[in-house]
């Protein structure tokens, strides 16, 4: 085991974390531990765009986006994180500019922009072109440039470290972050990390489901990591399913595929849209967007032999439009579905893409431990967080703006506090967790395989707690997942050795999916209404009254060691907005 | 050598293209294997999987590593072709497992799968990668701008000038194109070409100043002047990046000094 001191230590090196870490390097000895090389992070997969009311091309301004983001978040958005994303949006663009961002540009030379899902002028009058893009790669280039960056203010990296536990030392009775334990991939060595403050920027955890946008490495790690200290998990039944996945693949087509005029088609040829949000039609919020497509299904209109899907119709566009604006995922559909979009419309069906919820935070990036009280030298930032801007349905292009915003902000509030701290004592054997949990994996010989259990959390997911759910549906996947969790108890693995040992690795991912999966589902069932992301069948309305406020999930052991999830509840922050039907 | 079969049930994890009509085929992956905790000896391996010709490089590696042999070991993440992880030798050109369907590499013959060449390998498909950032870093991927004022909106730039350097701004650092360079293998103290894309991606960035300072970094004995216009990496790009033509254009602004 070896020990290492740094004044911050961040978790993750996609987008969030690297914004925080430009930050952070400045003002303090920042290590930042990731377990993919930084420019393989999933920010790298965003497409669409990042929102901002620069007004390059037609009027607007931060007001009207702020009150999107609290629309499309079905009003369980804290309006005062609201408005700080909205207004800090046109700085957080601007830097990327001077960063090196190659957006693309306008006839005048300025950022260009374009339409998106569920942004409007004035209030929900008509879509705003509101997006900032490069080409359908502007994560890439979001996470190119963050790097590039990275490497000119010379910021330390720890490549494929693995970061599996957090350290919390009780100060005064207060629970003090004290530093990280990880597992370098590549000779199996354990490392402490003592840190005066720690930013998780990890990233989401879609890989629950089957077909999901998200990459495999998307394991919700440090969600976990902080649940498993007792910390909260704050709105976990929020999970936005994208319209546009391909079919049965869930590889994202950006909503900008929409937004340069795409139209979604059923097996009749009917823009069926226009039936279930005559306004904003095809641009209307993805939850929206992703049930009207599963209604069709259901009422027979699906596509292909097994009416299990829809159309995604761009055949009405000019080839130099789609090449110049979408080269990516029509190359995507010729590759992987061997269709020309030119020619022929593209089989879709809605793909699990986004945790709107996470580790709670201030909007300094500061991490609670209840609904008022902070973790002294903990903070989060990014999908891995939830402060809460997304509420229960985040808008398309907001997250890239989310990353590059309390990213930021993370990044400085970190540094800030510990130029003023010393460290924390670490606890008494500090690896404990960690070695344990690996050596009990490595050499298990139970007969339960990572694969087996992982497919079958996978399918109970998407069959059970996905667009639509009821409290059958819940019950079902809280059983299987209370089975499955028993099953891991036995899993182990082939590979015993230490070097690049992804097999072991698989299984933590695993352990640490299927808490939150638990997580997940314990949520959705008590939330007895239907808000944004979180539909219910048995109660399909928004119900105010009982449940305009967000869930907190807390671990909790009994003393013969069981373990058991308390869900307790937290106001919604509002400002000026009050709340309305969501119409699109 | 193990040749384990896989039957269709055993499919049922990985998402199958869309094509229910797509019928399963017996393919052999013919793998390189090596494991200095095991044997200081790289080896072949042979598995034999039940698989959907529509299926990726990378589907088939999962399911020998989830079903049958956990200690295959290569990198991975997003599986489309856009985080750069997973560059190997597929039937001996470099390709992104994530990026190649069974069906077009002829799956009627074994299927060999080795790791990118001229990077030390340290466990099956892994190679050691720091050499290759190294050169990247080399080259000052970054924007340098010479104005003392920060302007407070964004620099302008024409919709031509933002086009200049558009194909090179697409790499992903994935390695296929270095590691299929014949010049890299024999030296590795060559750039290579990931290294001059990136910095081309900046020497044709009209609200770039350092492009002279560049320039003179790939001057070098190890620099540009290397390059024999093999095309090897032009073939090897996932991301259809003209490489060869870039070095070329960094080629021709050293001689002119105009870019
Ligand atoms: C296909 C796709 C398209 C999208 N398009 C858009 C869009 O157009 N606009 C928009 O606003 N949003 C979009 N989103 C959402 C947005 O891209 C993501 O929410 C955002 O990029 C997340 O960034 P992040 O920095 O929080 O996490 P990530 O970029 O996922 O980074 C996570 C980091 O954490 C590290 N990590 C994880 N676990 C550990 C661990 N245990 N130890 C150490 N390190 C760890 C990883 O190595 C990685 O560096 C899209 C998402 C997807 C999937
Ligand atoms: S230029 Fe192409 S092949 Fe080379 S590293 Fe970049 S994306 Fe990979
Ligand atoms: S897994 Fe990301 S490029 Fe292949």
């Amino acid at each position: 085991m070896k020990i290492h001191k740094y004044d911050t230590v961040i978790v993750g090196a996609g987008g969030a974390g690297m914004r925080a870490a430009i930050e952070s390097t400045k003002r303090s000895r920042t290590a930042v531990l990731t377990k993919l090389y930084p420019t393989r992070s999933h920010t790298g997969a965003a497409q669409g765009g990042m929102a901002a009311a620069l007004a390059n091309v037609e009027e607007d301004n931060w007001e009207w986006h702020t009150f999107d983001t609290i629309k499309g978040g079905d009003y369980l958005v804290d309006q005062d994180a609201a408005e700080i994303l909205a207004k800090e949006a046109i700085d957080a663009v601007l830097d990327l500019e001077k960063m090196g961002l190659p957006f693309n540009r306008t006839p005048d030379g300025t950022i260009d922009q374009r339409r998106f899902g569920g942004h409007s002028r004035n209030h929900g009058e008509a879509p705003v072109r509101r997006s900032c893009y490069a080409a359908d790669r502007t994560g890439h280039m979001i996470l190119q440039t963050l790097y590039q960056n990275c490497v000119k203010e010379g910021v330390e990296f720890f490549n494929e470290f693995y970061v599996l536990d957090q350290l919390i030392t009780e100060v005064d009775g207060v629970k003090t972050s004290a530093g990280v334990v990880a597992y370098e991939l590549a000779t199996g060595e354990i490392h402490v990390f003592q840190a005066k403050a720690v930013i998780y920027a990890s990233g989401g955890t879609g890989k629950f489901f089957k077909v999901t946008s998200n990459a495999h490495t998307l394991t919700g790690d440090g969600q976990a990591a902080v649940y498993r200290r007792g910390l909260p998990l704050e709105d976990m039944e929020f999970f936005q399913f994208h319209p546009t996945g391909i079919w049965r693949m869930g590889i994202l087509l950006t909503e900008g595929a929409r937004g340069e005029g795409g139209i979604l088609r059923n097996k009749d040829g009917e823009r069926f849209m226009e039936k279930y949000a005559p306004v904003m039609k095809d641009l209307a919020s993805r939850d929206v967007v992703s049930r009207s497509i599963y209604t069709e299904i259901r009422e027979g209109r699906g596509c292909g032999p097994e009416g299990d899907h829809v159309y995604l119709d761009l055949t009405h566009l000019p080839p130099e439009q789609l090449d110049a604006k979408l080269p990516d995922i029509t190359e995507f559909a010729r590759t992987y579905l061997g269709i020309e979009p030119y020619t022929d419309p593209i089989p879709i069906q809605p793909t699990a893409h986004y945790a709107m919820g996470g580790i709670p935070t201030n909007v300094q990036g500061e991490v609670l431990a209840d609904n008022t009280t902070v973790v002294p030298g903990l903070y989060a930032a990014g999908e891995v967080a939830c402060v809460s801007v997304h509420g229960a349905n985040r808008l398309g292009t907001n997250s890239l703006l989310d990353i590059n915003v309390f990213g930021r902000r993370a990044g400085i509030a970190a540094a800030q506090y510990s130029a003023t701290v010393d460290h924390v004592e670490l606890p008494e054997d500090p690896a404990s967790l960690v070695v344990s949990q690996i050596e009990r994996l490595r050499s298990s010989t139970g007969g339960e395989r990572v694969a087996d259990i992982r497919r079958e959390l996978q399918e109970t997911m998407d069959a059970n707690v996905m667009v639509f759910r009821t409290e059958q549906t819940i019950k079902t996947a809280v059983e299987k997942i209370a089975e499955l969790r028993e099953r891991y108890l036995n899993v182990s693995v082939q590979d015993k050795g230490k070097r690049f040992n992804t097999d072991l690795l698989e299984a933590v991912e695993l352990g640490n999916l299927l808490d939150l999966a638990e997580v997940m589902a314990v949520s959705a069932l008590a939330r007895k209404e239907s808000r944004g992301g979180h539909y219910r069948e048995d109660y399909p309305n928004r119900d105010d009254v009982n449940f305009m406020r967000h869930t907190m999930a807390y671990r909790e052991v009994g003393d013969d060691g069981t373990e058991s999830i308390r869900l307790d509840y937290k106001p919604v922050v509002q400002t000026r907005y009050q709340p309305m039907e969501r119409k699109y | 050598m193990a040749t384990p079969t896989l039957d269709k049930a055993d499919a049922a994890g990985t998402p199958e293209p869309g094509f229910a009509d797509s019928p399963y085929i017996t393919a052999t992956f013919r793998i390189r294997r090596f494991n200095p905790e095991v044997s200081a000896e790289a080896v072949w391996e042979d598995f034999q999987l039940e698989i959907d010709p529509k299926e990726r490089v990378l589907d088939a590696l999962h399911k020998i590593k989830w079903d049958h042999d956990g200690t295959l070991t290569f990198r991975r993440s997003c599986a489309h072709g856009i985080c750069g992880s997973d560059a190997m030798r597929i039937n001996g050109k470099n390709r992104l497992a994530c990026k190649t369907l069974i069906k077009d590499i002829n799956p009627a013959k074994p299927i060999t799968v080795e790791p990118i060449k001229g990077l030390t390998v340290l466990k099956d498909l892994v190679v050691d990668m720091e050499p290759f950032f190294q050169a990247y870093r080399d080259v000052m991927p970054f924007l340098i701008t010479k104005e003392t004022n920060e302007p407070t909106r964004e620099r302008l730039q024409t919709a031509e000038d933002r086009e200049r350097f558009d194909d090179t701004t697409k790499c992903i650092l994935c390695a296929a194109c270095t590691s299929s360079c014949p010049v890299f293998w024999n030296d590795g103290q060559y750039f290579g070409p990931a290294a001059i894309v990136n910095a081309h991606r900046f020497i044709f960035d009209s609200r770039d100043d350092a492009g002279e300072q560049r320039l003179e970094i790939l001057n070098d004995k190890d620099g540009v002047w290397r390059c024999r216009t093999t095309f090897n990496c032009t073939d090897a790009c996932p991301r259809g990046i003209e490489v060869t033509k870039a070095i070329q254009e960094v080629k021709r602004a050293l001689i002119t000094r105009r870019f």
